[in-house]
């Protein structure tokens, strides 16, 4: 099973690698959406309020999120997938995605950072909490998404689908992020976020195991 | 009689309901005053919501086990009923904030919570008319439905008992403490709670019996 999901990622990492358009592709995506926002708010040097800057940015990163993830099943042949099914099992399947786009989603949020802070200016006070929430953010984004993207690959005209679906059932985990990295944003002491980065863990692990649990069933058809 | 046992009991309890809640004493109650009879129509359309929704996934649960269509026909139904009390539970809470709040809408945890629940619906309604296959369309929205629920759940009961609200029932505000000391509302209030879940399975049954008959005309 171990050796299963670690060849599985392998190959997802490969096939990355070989058509980097993908990935190249979405990094600009994400820097030029940053850039985009840089231009409308015709920013001189902290000129946007903390709490603008905050929700600007986790908004950037839903949307790349989506844009990322979304083409998880699609990218592939529909033969080649067929192969898949008679090759592995579902829930290998499910969890390698699943990690694969973790990682994808971290390396896209933390150069999406890294450039949101040159432009906009960085007037984070706690870049540590921040960053955990980024890593939680990636985690949990590329989790949720990972199933919606199963769903809707299913259906005709999935990419309006995949934003429809996913929207809505993000939000509890979109809402829990903006407020841990607000108080990292000021600076509060660390013991203020413990319950949300507790809340988040929870929806992570229940995302999680029902994505282990449902997608066999939609493996199937 | 037997199997219309739930209809009679709709009738019974809302006209019951429409009568003595409205001629009924209610305790004063500063800023609400009489729209705290809102108790009886708002609140338990939430109640509805859940328990059509609930019935809703517990048939989704069971046709990913054993996948007949007539249990997908339940699961869509309660939804789609589910929808309806939502969308009245809404527009009764806006009505009621516009004498109460003076806005239609405000930004509170428990309006978002009911707002993104809707969503959510109405995405699965959309997830649903986008398929051709009737079985794959029963299968993946099973799926959409289990999932959403699952998510749904940290958002309309975790979170507005983490955040202090401006509805009644949080924060002090005054909800449901006149019903601890006051028997006059509850004596309505319980009888509503019954009338319209029941309204809600009438409703859900007549919906289930158009769609069969449907099926039987496509099928002759």
């Amino acid at each position: 099973m171990v050796n299963e999901i670690k060849a599985l990622i392998d190959k997802e990492i490969r096939l990355e690698l070989r058509q980097k358009y993908a990935i190249n592709g979405m990094l600009l995506y994400i820097v030029s959406t940053v850039y985009v926002c840089y231009l409308s708010f015709r920013l001189k040097t902290n000129h946007i309020d903390k709490i603008t800057w905050n929700t600007l940015f986790w908004i950037i990163i839903l949307f790349t999120a989506v844009n990322a993830i979304a083409k998880s099943f699609t990218q592939e042949r529909y033969g080649r997938l067929l192969y898949y099914y008679t090759l592995a099992n579902p829930v290998g399947i499910i969890v390698s995605k699943i990690i694969y786009n973790s990682i994808l989603m971290l390396v896209l949020s933390l150069v999406g950072f890294g450039v949101y802070g040159l432009v906009m200016g960085n007037p984070v006070g706690d870049v540590g909490l921040y960053l955990v929430a980024l890593i939680l953010g990636a985690i949990g984004f590329a989790s949720t998404l990972t199933m919606i993207a199963g769903i809707a690959s299913k259906a005709e005209n999935s990419a309006t689908l995949m934003a429809v679906l996913s929207f809505p059932v993000i939000i509890p985990m979109l809402l829990m992020l903006i407020k841990i990295s607000k108080n990292a944003l000021d600076g509060l002491d660390r013991g203020e976020s413990l319950d949300e980065v507790m809340i988040l863990l929870a929806i992570d692990a229940i995302v999680l195991v029902l994505s282990v649990i449902l997608f066999p069933f939609l493996w199937r058809s | 009689m037997k199997q219309n046992w739930y209809k009679y009991l709709a009738v019974l309890m809302l006209s019951y309901v429409m009568v003595w809640g409205f001629l009924g004493h209610i305790p004063r109650q500063p800023v609400l005053h009489e729209t705290a009879r809102n108790l009886y129509f708002h609140v338990p359309m939430w109640f509805s919501m859940f328990v059509m929704l609930t019935i809703s996934v517990i048939n989704s649960i069971k046709y990913l086990r054993n996948p007949l269509t007539v249990i997908d026909d339940k699961a869509e139904s309660y939804a789609y009923t589910g929808i309806l009390f939502g969308v009245v539970g809404c527009a009764t809470g806006s009505i009621w904030a516009r004498y109460t709040w003076g806005t239609w809408w405000t930004n509170d945890v428990k309006l978002n919570g009911a707002a993104i629940g809707l969503l959510i619906y109405f995405a699965y309604a959309i997830l649903r008319g986008s398929f051709e296959d009737e079985q794959q369309k029963a299968r993946i929205s099973a799926i959409y439905n289990i999932f959403a629920i699952a998510l749904l759940i940290p958002l309309l009961i975790i979170l507005p008992r983490m955040t202090d609200s401006l509805h009644p029932g949080n924060g002090g505000n005054p909800g449901f403490k006149p019903m601890d000391t006051e028997g006059a509302m509850r004596i309505v209030f319980y009888p509503a709670v019954i009338g319209w879940i029941s309204l809600g399975y009438w409703i859900t049954n007549l919906r289930l019996r158009i769609r069969k008959i449907e099926r039987q005309a496509n099928e002759a």
